[in-house]
Order: structure tokens, then C-alpha cells, then sequence
């Protein structure tokens, strides 16, 4: 095995391990950590079905943000959806027999692709023409636009400029899930394409990635709102009654 | 009398320029040591403040899942960054909410993320310094904890919760706000804010009885802790002096007059609001939860209805089950003790203008509405009654009760800016433990967006009054309504127009009589 196959499986072996179990370690932190006070923000759904409904249209249609700025909500929806289908597109890497939905899904992969990054451009963007925009930006903000741009360009090289063994780049991530590594071809734009991938993987659970799990679990958004009806008690809160 | 400019109001509201630093001066007056001790604060700064401070950041990011999410979820996609009605006053951009909280987030990352242990500058960590403390002195208490960023976050990120948790660490390292811990030390001594022994609230409510009597010609009683009636009355101590607040209070008693219930205010719960919700302190929100507990024990009611109050209401209606058993539905011995004796037909705790409308509804109460034809009113929502708690059984009945009470009892009604009410209100700018004279400057600055809508509907719709339900907010309005130009007692509750229109058609209450039928 060369140098560069060797070098890849360990670091996607240790970008997968890092990244489920720091994942994996935030979620255990975020469902164990009680929220003692009713605080959903108003108005908010009185039932379960009201609250799952509520998070559904957060996560997939990004309510609140709608709500507040059209721009921001444009470019950021253009590229979560791009990167979903993406991520879908992607399916058939780690498949060794693709259904039909990943089949039919590959063509909305390519616009997908193609959104995520100019979505990404575009936020990139607002964080230095907008002033108070750029108020709020740090390094670590520039950092990871980079890095998801790296991703997507080096993607659609690819497809659009310079083609990559694909047989063989399924060859080896399957050899990376049945433990028996495989060869990985060594056109650069795959090489850097999945060098960012596993630094991306690597930094999620230490970053503001975290927003990912995070939504999920803010009192704000999937509270019932019944606190009348309801004695909503903390296991800490509850000591103190007396 | 002011040495700073009020600002200019806009005719299209738009996105200010960024003023760095443009209020780091503001900060209100410190606690002294008494006021933290009576919260159980150190009663000055520690010796070991920046390590205490750190380790209660730590305690209480086990505590709270929602500051523990809120530190990690942000993105920065600047969604909230114009919706602050302070940032907008203001123009100092630590006013915009990300930027507010990144002043405690910098420092979580600093001690509690591993990018910020060693990689501080890439991610904008900082270290806990003396100028990194008086930094969240100054700005936690440039928040009125309104929420509105709140629902604007695609996380449902709350500034509020954050200032909470900065005010809370502030506080266990003795540097407390003066305001906020000085009246709160009076509702654990006395049972209310202004600290108004038992004798002098009977004597006001005499006083307020004697004139309904004046003015409409029927015995009304204000009963003070009368044991056996229906309804325990917690209102806002400022419903008992302040101006237009005792207007709405004896329209509360014109009210429960013409229902045909009993009630009562209790001298040992006189107190609606309950600041330690400003501050974050659970202990002290529980320990003055409990004075409505007892008091509603001790007097046997069946019901609890809060008066007008803002961030008391979302106290009582999210936080009194929670901390004090007020409420239904619980399993445990210590809250049935009370929810066995309350009422189950009725919510509690039930808002008066719960109350009100549901007398109105079923046709108890025989209104005027012609006795406000002289007004145009438009209602101005408060921030914790609209994105922290409901009225009614639907999602956004705190938005239509209120408005629907108004429009039973008056003719002319104006909505303001849909950009500006119901869950998108603009906090009057008084709010979260801000209505301080040390804090005046952020408190006229505030109000301008608020100020700009209200303008609006003067102007075009020909309004003259803005009711509202909240004692902060009207006690605000009264005070910076004249640096915009327009008249202070523009201002009113609103039970104080349910109380012009309401017709009494019941007879006078004689007391001796009233106590022979409880009997």
C-alpha cells in the first residue's frame, strides 16, 4: 500500500472516530443537561405533534430566519439544501448497490453541488460588505467558509474539469468500511477534496457545527408550551422543595 | 436635564451605522452590601472573583441546557444583529445581540472549549479580566432580557437567557446591580417591591374603594388578607401609587365586583413581580414564588389571578408551577398541597385579562363603550407577555385577549407597524430591571423604535392613548414619552379603560354583610 492510501485510511479512520464520538460526547452533554424553567419563546406549540411540527419547519425551512432577513435566509437555505443533496449524491460512494432513490437522486446532487457553493459565496460575502456583519465575524467564521468552499469547488472540479477514478474511489471507501483498505487514486483535487472533508469531520464537534445537534435541543424551541397544566420539575430544582 | 441627545426619529427605520463604544460608559449603580447579603451575595467583589466567577460559569452550564446550547449554536449569521431595540437606540454595536452574548461566550470558550484553550485567537476566546468583568457590568445591563433577538435565531438563541446567567455569575462574586437586589431584598422582608407594610396597603385600598364610591355611586370592597374567598389578587406593587397603574387596578375591582366573586390581596404576597427572573437567580425566584404559595394556603382561595405586569405574568404563568406548586397537574406532595385546594375549572394562575375577557364573552359585564370615545387607543404588547407566555388556551392568546378586551370597552382602535407588535414587539425600554434613573440615557434610547411606531399611528390613525399590561412599561412610558415629544399620560392600562366603560349594575357591598356570607 502506498504512502498516500496509508496515510488516507488512517486519517479517515481518525476523523470518523473523532468526529462520532465528540459528537457523540456533546449530545450525551446536551440531553443529560436539565432545563429547569419552561422558557419556549411565544408563541409556541401546546402539544408533542405542535413542537415536532415547530422544529420541523426550523430545520428544514428555517422559520425563524425567514422571518428575519430574507438574504441571509436565501443564501443560507441554498446551500444547507445543496449540501443535503449532496450529501445524498454522495450516498453512492459507501452503497455498493445504489436503489433507486440514490439513482434518481445523482443528477440534483450536480445543482445541489452547485447552490451549496454559490449560497456559500454569497454568505461569505455579506460577512465583508455588510458592516455589522463583519462586526461579528472572526477567523474561525472565514476558516470554515473556506473550508466548505474548498470542499465544493474541489467537487465540482471533478465533475466539471478534471475527472477522478470514481470506481475506484468507491472501491476504497468501501475497503475503509469493510476494514480491508483499498488503493485511492491520486488525482490532487480528490486528494484535497477529501483531506478538507476529514479536517471538516475532524472540527465539527468542537465548532460552531455544533448548531447542527445543538437546535435540537434549545428549551426555546421544543418546549411545550403547558406550564400550567404541567409541574415541568429539574432533578436539582426538585431538591430544593421542601 | 439630560446630558445626552435623545435620538432622532426616522422615517423609515433603518439599519444604523456602527458607533463603537458609543455607550461602554453606562453602567448602573452597584449593590451595596446589604442588598447582595439579603440574596445571599457576597457583598462585595471577591478577592477570588475571577476563579469564582469561572466556576459558577461552570455550575451553571451543568444547570441550564439552554446556556450550554447557547454558547455552542451560534453561527454568527448576524440574523439578530438589527433587531435590538438598544442597537438601535444605540448604535454600539456590543448592543446587537450575538455581539452581547459573545462578550460571556468568549470567555466560555476560553475555560470550557478546547478551541479556545488552545487556539483562543482563531475563535475569539478571551480571558476573564477586571476590564472583561466591568465590559459585562456595563453591557448585561443593556439588555431588558425582551427576547425579541429570540425569535428571530434559526436556534432560538435567547440574549436573555445569557444576560441572566451574567447577571446571576456578577452576583455570586459580589457585584450585584443596585436596583434589581435592593428591591428584591424588600419583597423577602417586607412581600413587595416598594417595601409597603401591611397597614398602609389596607389604608390605599380603603382610599381607592371610597373612590369608585366617589364616582360611581356603588360600595365596591378591596379586601385586604381575607381568608375564605374565591381569588387571591397578585399584582404589580406599583398598581398600589403609581400613575396609570391604579386606574387599572380599581378597573380590576370594578371587575371582580360585577363577576360576583371574593377576593382578596394578601400584606405578606403584595408582589406580582419577582426580579430575580432579571438577575437569574432560581433560589431567589423560588423563595419569592413561595410568599404566593403560603399567602394562597394561609387564605384557603380557590383561584389566583395576577394583575397587569409584564415579566410577572411570564413569571407566574411559566415559572410559579415550576418553583412553587402554583399551578395544576403535578404528581408530587409538596405542590398538591396547594393544586388539591385550587380550582381545577379554572387556570392558575389566570391573568385578569383572562378574567375579564371570559366575563365579557359569556355577557356579565354591561360596558359604555361610548365613556372612551373621547381616545383612539393602540395597544402596545410587552415583551414577557408576548414571547414568554400565553393567555387563553391557542397559541397567541396573549395577543388577541388584550386586544379583544380593548375592543369590547372602546370603539376606536389603531394597531401599530405589524413589524412592531405582537410577537415582534419592541420592549418599551424599561424592562429587565432597567427602569432606573442611573440608567436613563439607555433607557430614552431604548424606546425609539417603539417611539417611532407609536409616532406613526399618531400621526395616521389619530391615536391618543397606548394601553398596555405591564407595570414597567407604563411606568417607562410615562417617563420617556415627553423626550419624544408626545404627552406622558398618553399612557394608560388597560383595565383602566375597561374600569370607564364598565357599567356597575351590581349593589353596593356592605362589609359587615359580606363578611356574615363568607361566614
Amino acid at each position: 500500500m502506498s504512502f498516500l492510501t496509508t496515510f488516507y485510511v488512517v486519517l479517515f479512520y481518525l476523523a470518523t472516530g473523532l468526529f462520532v464520538l465528540g459528537l457523540a460526547r456533546k449530545i450525551t452533554q446536551y440531553a443529560k443537561t436539565p432545563a429547569p424553567l419552561k422558557i419556549p419563546t411565544t408563541p409556541a406549540p401546546t402539544t408533542g405533534s405542535g413542537v415536532v411540527l415547530r422544529m420541523a419547519r426550523e430545520v428544514v425551512l428555517f422559520e425563524s430566519l425567514f422571518k428575519s432577513n430574507k438574504w441571509i435566509w436565501i443564501f443560507g437555505w441554498m446551500f444547507h439544501v445543496g449540501l443535503a443533496l449532496v450529501l445524498l449524491r454522495h450516498g453512492r460512494y459507501f452503497i455498493a448497490e445504489p436503489g433507486l432513490l440514490l439513482t434518481s437522486v445523482q443528477p440534483f446532487g450536480i445543482y445541489g453541488g452547485l447552490a451549496m457553493v454559490a449560497g456559500l459565496l454569497a454568505l461569505w460575502g455579506r460577512r465583508i460588505v455588510v458592516e455589522r456583519i463583519r462586526y461579528i465575524t472572526g477567523p474561525s467564521d472565514h476558516l470554515m467558509l473556506a473550508l466548505l468552499v474548498g470542499i465544493g469547488i474541489s467537487g465540482l472540479g471533478m465533475k466539471f474539469v478534471a475527472h477522478t477514478d470514481i470506481v475506484a474511489v468507491k472501491t476504497f471507501f468501501l475497503g475503509l468500511m469493510y476494514f480491508d483498505p483499498q488503493p485511492l487514486p491520486t488525482d490532487p483535487a480528490l486528494l484535497v477534496h477529501l483531506f478538507l472533508v476529514a479536517v471538516l469531520m475532524i472540527v465539527f464537534p468542537i465548532s460552531k457545527l455544533l448548531h447542527a445537534p445543538g437546535v435540537f435541543f434549545s428549551p426555546t424551541r421544543n418546549q411545550i408550551d403547558n406550564p400550567r397544566e404541567r409541574r415541568h420539575l429539574a432533578p436539582w430544582a426538585a431538591s430544593l422543595d421542601k | 436635564m439630560a446630558d445626552f441627545q435623545t435620538p432622532e426619529m426616522r422615517e423609515y427605520p433603518t439599519v444604523p451605522a456602527l458607533k463603537k463604544d458609543a455607550t461602554a460608559h453606562l453602567k448602573p449603580f452597584v449593590a451595596a452590601p446589604e442588598h447582595q447579603a439579603a440574596l445571599g451575595f457576597p457583598g462585595e467583589l471577591l478577592p477570588d472573583w475571577q476563579e469564582k466567577a469561572i466556576e459558577k460559569m461552570g455550575d451553571l452550564l451543568d444547570k441550564y441546557r439552554g446556556l450550554r446550547v447557547f454558547m455552542d449554536a451560534c453561527v454568527k449569521c448576524g440574523s439578530c444583529t438589527d433587531k435590538c431595540h438598544y442597537f438601535q437606540g444605540t448604535h454600539d454595536p456590543k448592543n446587537m445581540p450575538v455581539a452581547r452574548q459573545d462578550l460571556l461566550r468568549s470567555v466560555y470558550r476560553r475555560y470550557f472549549t478546547f478551541a479556545g484553550k488552545y487556539f483562543p485567537k482563531l475563535v475569539g476566546a478571551r480571558d476573564l479580566t477586571r476590564e472583561v468583568l466591568d465590559e459585562w457590568y456595563s453591557y448585561f445591563h443593556q439588555c431588558s432580557q425582551c427576547r425579541r433577538c429570540s425569535v428571530f435565531c434559526p436556534y432560538g438563541i435567547d440574549t436573555a437567557e445569557v444576560s441572566m446567567a451574567a447577571r446571576e455569575i456578577l452576583d455570586s462574586v459580589g457585584y450585584g446591580q443596585k436596583y434589581c437586589n435592593e428591591i428584591l431584598a424588600k419583597v423577602h422582608k417586607v412581600g413587595n417591591n416598594l417595601g409597603l407594610p401591611g397597614p398602609a396597603l389596607e389604608a390605599t385600598l380603603e382610599e381607592f374603594a371610597e373612590e369608585i364610591f366617589d364616582s360611581t355611586g356603588t360600595r365596591v370592597v378591596m379586601p385586604v388578607d381575607k381568608k375564605g374567598v374565591d381569588i387571591l389578587l397578585v399584582t404589580p406593587s406599583a398598581d398600589f401609587f403609581a400613575e396609570p397603574h391604579i386606574d387599572g387596578l380599581m378597573g380590576y375591582a370594578k371587575v371582580f365586583h360585577e363577576a360576583g366573586v371574593s377576593w382578596t390581596v394578601s400584606t405578606y404576597a403584595s408582589e406580582a413581580a419577582n426580579f430575580s427572573m432579571f438577575i437569574g437567580s432560581y433560589e431567589n425566584l423560588k423563595r419569592a414564588a413561595e410568599r404566593i404559595r403560603k399567602a394562597a394556603i394561609d387564605l384557603g382561595v380557590k383561584r389566583i389571578v395576577v394583575g397587569e405586569c409584564g415579566h410577572a405574568w411570564r413569571v407566574a404563568y411559566n415559572f410559579w408551577n415550576t418553583t412553587a406548586g402554583v399551578g395544576h397537574g403535578a404528581t408530587d406532595e409538596w405542590a398538591l398541597q396547594l393544586q388539591k385546594q385550587l380550582d381545577p375549572r379554572y387556570p392558575a394562575p389566570q391573568h385578569i385579562c383572562e378574567f375579564t375577557w371570559d366575563l365579557i364573552k359569556e355577557g356579565k359585564l354591561t360596558l359604555d363603550k361610548s365613556q372612551n370615545d373621547d381616545r383612539v387607543i393602540t395597544f402596545h404588547d410587552s415583551c414577557n407577555v408576548a414571547r414568554g407566555s400565553r393567555m387563553g388556551d391557542k397559541p397567541g392568546g396573549q395577543f388577541d385577549i388584550p386586544r379583544a378586551v380593548i375592543k369590547a370597552v372602546c370603539n376606536n382602535y389603531v394597531d401599530m407597524d405589524p413589524d412592531t407588535i405582537r410577537e415582534k414587539t419592541f420592549c418599551c425600554g424599561g424592562g429587565g430591571g432597567l427602569l432606573t434613573d442611573d440608567l436613563m440615557e439607555i433607557r430614552v434610547k431604548g424606546a425609539l423604535p417603539r417611539m417611532e411606531a407609536l409616532k406613526e399611528v399618531v400621526e395616521d390613525g389619530k391615536v391618543t392613548n397606548l394601553a398596555a399590561i405591564c407595570a414597567i412599561c407604563k411606568s417607562q412610558f410615562a417617563k420617556v414619552l415627553p423626550y419624544y415629544g408626545m404627552k406622558m399620560d398618553m399612557i394608560m392600562s388597560v383595565h383602566q379603560l375597561v374600569s370607564s366603560a364598565i357599567v356597575l349594575t351590581r349593589p353596593s357591598v356592605e362589609e359587615d354583610a359580606e363578611e356574615e356570607a363568607a361566614e
